[in-house]
């Protein structure tokens, strides 16, 4: 009604030249400043980690000494070996258990399946900051040893980690298997092959571009948590976001923005892995803004 | 799909990795919170669950209330905020030719890709009281010569209140935002569009009377996921808010870190967990009418 009243009091003025979407120059700069303001901040980070000043306020020339000094802090250095281990081990069992529980929803009807699948979806959806103290309750509350020589000492934070990343595999591998042609399958049953040579010859394949977004996805979230590790981990074992968060927290120096830096990198070289595996459009966070879009 | 009785062995083989990690490494340890919010501290690591609701009734304390109202004004501010500045981005990007298309897409997905804890941290350097912003504006006091006028300048507080929160929660989700609405507006069949301005319509009136109403699902989407990680935000208040800012996030820490009263903060994790899980159930309602909507047209 509104509508049309105001279609009305346009044509009443004789209309305007309708120009094609997207062509006014106030849109665009809005982007432009949208994209400014999301990468500048980061950029300028970066930058400053090259910077010849402790008080890191103005620029005072270029050095690389906070990088010499950041790895050779041994408590940082030991912060990066965590998380790059923690990271790589959670990958590698987010993989197999989300990757299983993907065929295993897409293969079978079950009791209880809705149940499941309902739960699957809970860790995509439950805050972090309810994770993380779940976390902690329920190792405080098991007694779960605490002094165990590395790289046991990592296994609750690796336990958390596979909790809140599987899913996200899951989803991923799901998606993929939503296009599978079953014939395939029947053809090679009918051939005689086993479930085992099945699972390794046709889904395998079938599945490696969703198996290499969701690795990437699993170790990607696994590097960046910090809030979920912050409640699980005791006080000597520390990931580099923890400890960045320390650092935060005590002073602001160009050593901060040189291990942010480093962990910026290793994520870019991480995604770069991935996406010479597969094809760069497919990439695992896309997926994960398109399931969360579709479930939470 | 087949039985799961015709292949049972291999039904528990893929099956059972999952449901054991996700009982025991989820929902035990969620089940173990819940239990905790029934429960009374007696003494430093004592707790005894006696079923009492008074970890609960707490919450409703006017502190605690005036927190959680807090927590609910900021979340509903930031996720305005995401979609007023979304909306267009998301729709600019959908009308670019292909080629810049890809490019711009990359631009707002490309902070997905770094820790939000360093995002977080690379605002402080920006917004601090000798940080960029008060830097510029420094100089364009001196070069207005306004502090003849009304003496030396004085840097604007920009950090520690709700202002850095609002607008750190704002940059870490804004790429959420303009995903779901730029696939909803990706998807618009352009020949409607065309029609309208055959028709005379003017760019605003087809906006409002096609696009915009076509697209809801897509804005309902990204309220969502702005919306509920907002209301769970623990470290962007943390880092940018302090005591002037905190949301109920940081009441849950602050339980577990600092307070040590556990069961208070299991209650208020609670809480939270059932308002996220209340939004989550109203969302078919708010995307069925949206789909509703756009299939009535």
């Amino acid at each position: 009604m509104k509508g049309v009243l105001l279609m009305k009091r346009r044509r009443d003025k004789g209309g305007g030249p309708v120009l094609a979407p997207g062509r006014a120059v106030w849109l665009k700069g809005l982007v432009a400043l949208t994209i400014l303001v999301l990468h500048a901040p980061i950029v300028v980070m970066m930058v400053f980690s090259f910077n010849n000043s402790r008080r890191n306020v103005v620029w005072r020339g270029f050095t690389t000494k906070y990088y010499e000094q950041a790895f050779n802090d041994p408590a940082l250095l030991e912060a990066l070996i965590n998380s790059l281990t923690i990271a790589v081990i959670s990958t590698f069992l987010s993989l197999i258990i989300g990757a299983l529980a993907a065929l295993m929803l897409w293969r079978f009807r079950f009791p209880g399946k809705g149940a499941f699948e309902g739960a699957m979806a809970l860790p995509l959806v439950v805050p972090d900051i309810c994770m993380g103290v779940a976390m902690m309750v329920f190792f405080a509350s098991i007694g779960w040893p605490s002094h165990l020589p590395w790289p046991l000492s990592l296994s609750n934070i690796i336990a958390a980690h596979v909790a809140f990343s599987f899913p996200f595999v899951a989803v991923v591998v799901r998606a993929r298997l939503a296009h599978f042609n079953r014939e395939w399958e029947e053809a090679a049953r009918d051939l005689g092959a086993s479930e085992w040579r099945i699972l390794m010859d046709i889904l395998l394949p079938f599945l490696k571009p969703a198996l290499i977004a969701g690795a990437l996805l699993a170790f990607t979230l696994s590097l960046d948590d910090f809030v979920v590790t912050f409640f699980t981990s005791g006080p000597e074992t520390v990931t580099l976001p923890v400890k960045i968060y320390s650092m935060v927290r005590f002073s602001v120096t160009p050593k901060v923005n040189a291990a942010s830096t480093i962990l910026i990198l290793l994520t870019v070289v991480a995604t770069l892995i991935a996406t010479r595996l597969q094809r760069p459009e497919e990439t695992a966070r896309a997926e994960m803004a398109a399931q969360g879009g579709g479930q939470g | 799909m087949e039985s799961w009785r015709r292949h049972p062995l291999v039904f528990w083989a893929m099956g059972l990795p999952g449901i054991f990690w996700l009982i025991v490494f989820f929902l035990v340890p969620l089940g173990f919170v819940w239990l905790m919010s029934f429960g009374e501290k007696r003494g430093i690591v004592d707790i005894a669950i006696t079923g009492t609701l008074e970890n609960y009734l707490r919450a409703f304390d006017p502190v605690y209330l005036g927190i959680l109202f807090k927590t609910v004004r900021i979340s509903l501010i930031v996720t305005l905020l995401c979609i007023v500045i979304g909306y267009p981005v998301a729709y600019v990007i959908a009308f670019s030719p292909p080629k810049v298309r890809t490019w711009l897409l990359l631009a707002i997905m490309l902070p997905f890709w770094i820790n939000m804890l360093i995002r977080t941290y690379a605002l402080i350097a920006v917004f601090r009281t000798r940080g960029y912003v008060n830097f510029t504006l420094e100089w364009l006091y001196g070069l207005l010569r306004l502090d003849a006028l009304f003496g030396p300048f004085q840097p604007l507080p920009m950090l520690y209140n709700e202002f850095a929160v609002i607008f750190g929660i704002v940059y870490v989700f804004l790429p959420f935002a303009v995903l779901p609405m730029y696939a909803a507006i990706e998807r618009l069949d352009r020949s409607l569009l065309e029609a309208a301005a055959d028709l005379g319509a003017s760019r605003f009136h087809t906006f409002l009377t096609i696009t915009l109403p076509l697209t809801r699902s897509g804005i309902a989407s990204a309220v969502l996921l702005v919306f509920i990680p907002a209301l769970g935000s623990f470290l962007i208040p943390e880092l940018l808010g302090g005591p002037n800012a905190y949301m109920i996030g940081n009441v849950i820490a602050a339980q577990f870190k600092k307070a040590n009263d556990w069961p208070f903060g299991a209650a208020l994790s609670f809480l939270l967990m059932y308002a996220t899980f209340a939004i989550l159930a109203v969302r078919p309602l708010l995307v069925r009418r949206a789909a509703k909507g756009e299939g009535a047209r």
